[in-house]
């Protein structure tokens, strides 16, 4: 699917978040001047092609009782990545996971994020995947402050 | 902030189930029993208390076209403020963690080409003047889903 401008004009008003009124998809048509039946059904087809996700709340996950936050990051052989990356992204502690090509003062391959309410929590969950995937090789990165976190804002730059 | 069973209750569904529809929020209520008024009052409050950061649309980067990579740099302890304001600065980098290693400071960056990605790495080299970064494009992706079980908690 091609984004046409119309289409990108609707991904502007969205990441800017949807207004809190009885009927939000017409207050944002009425600004992009269509109908808000047009406009819900173009929404539709962004998210069916996959290029929106879903509409939903991000959290501060601290203010929820989320209060620690590591990165784990794994040395895990190529010939095992696909196996270990398919069953890591299964759990649901695990919110990103990706591979990642290693650098010489950086042997690590592959990275998970993982939230919990305590660092304890975090470290069980370590021990925990590093059991399921069978790899040893890995350390825990806490954050220790957040100095951004927003939402990407697209077609703004 | 104390959350009530219903607004954790609401949370979930705002976090996952967002209905696409003329009265989402009325959909919404009818799901977890209480009145698209209160579901709008609720909403508000969460968000003035900043327990909801944003309500919109979630985006796939990649599929919008953007390229992205994850970086880490050695920031030496009395810089981090200035440093982070320099990189910070960027629409394109939404995520800047300081972590608990040598290379102390772990941000996002994410542009409409990889060209674009690497430009504004070099720039902040040359305005930082610290070369000690890592950069570590994503090679294959397995999952994003930052949803987070309030209910059970």
């Amino acid at each position: 699917m091609t984004l046409t401008d119309l289409d990108k004009k609707i991904v502007i008003e969205l990441q800017a978040g949807l207004p809190l009124v009885s009927r939000p998809f017409e207050t944002l048509a009425r600004k992009l001047d269509i109908t808000e039946e047009e406009l819900i059904t173009r929404v539709h087809a962004i998210q069916q092609a996959g290029i929106m996700r879903r509409i939903g709340a991000a959290l501060r996950h601290h203010r929820v009782g989320f209060k620690a936050n590591a990165m784990i990051v794994w040395q895990i052989s190529e010939d095992k990545i696909l196996e270990v990356g398919e069953q890591m992204a299964k759990l649901p502690e695990v919110t990103h996971c990706y591979q990642r090509a290693a650098l010489p003062q950086w042997p690590y391959n592959f990275y998970t994020m993982v939230h919990g309410q305590s660092r304890e929590e975090c470290q069980n969950i370590a021990v925990r995947l590093s059991e399921i995937a069978g790899v040893t090789n890995y350390r825990l990165l806490y954050s220790v402050t957040e100095l951004k976190k927003s939402s990407m804002k697209y077609f703004m730059d | 902030m104390q959350l009530d069973h219903i607004d954790k209750h609401l949370l979930d569904v705002v976090q996952t189930d967002f209905p696409i529809c003329t009265e989402p929020y009325r959909v919404i209520g009818e799901k977890i029993g209480i009145s698209e008024q209160e579901v709008l009052a609720r909403l508000e409050c969460l968000m003035q208390q900043d327990v909801i950061r944003r309500l919109g649309g979630v985006f796939d980067s990649r599929k919008l076209g953007y390229k992205g990579t994850l970086c880490a740099i050695k920031v030496p302890s009395e810089r981090i403020d200035e440093v982070a304001e320099v990189i910070n600065n960027y629409i394109g980098i939404t995520h800047n963690y300081l972590r608990d290693h040598e290379y102390n400071m772990w941000f996002t960056i994410l542009a409409q080409s990889s060209e674009k990605v690497e430009q504004i790495l070099t720039e902040i080299k040359a305005k930082t003047g610290i070369n000690d970064v890592i950069n570590l494009p994503s090679q294959r992706f397995f999952k994003v889903l930052v949803n987070f079980k309030v209910r059970e908690t």
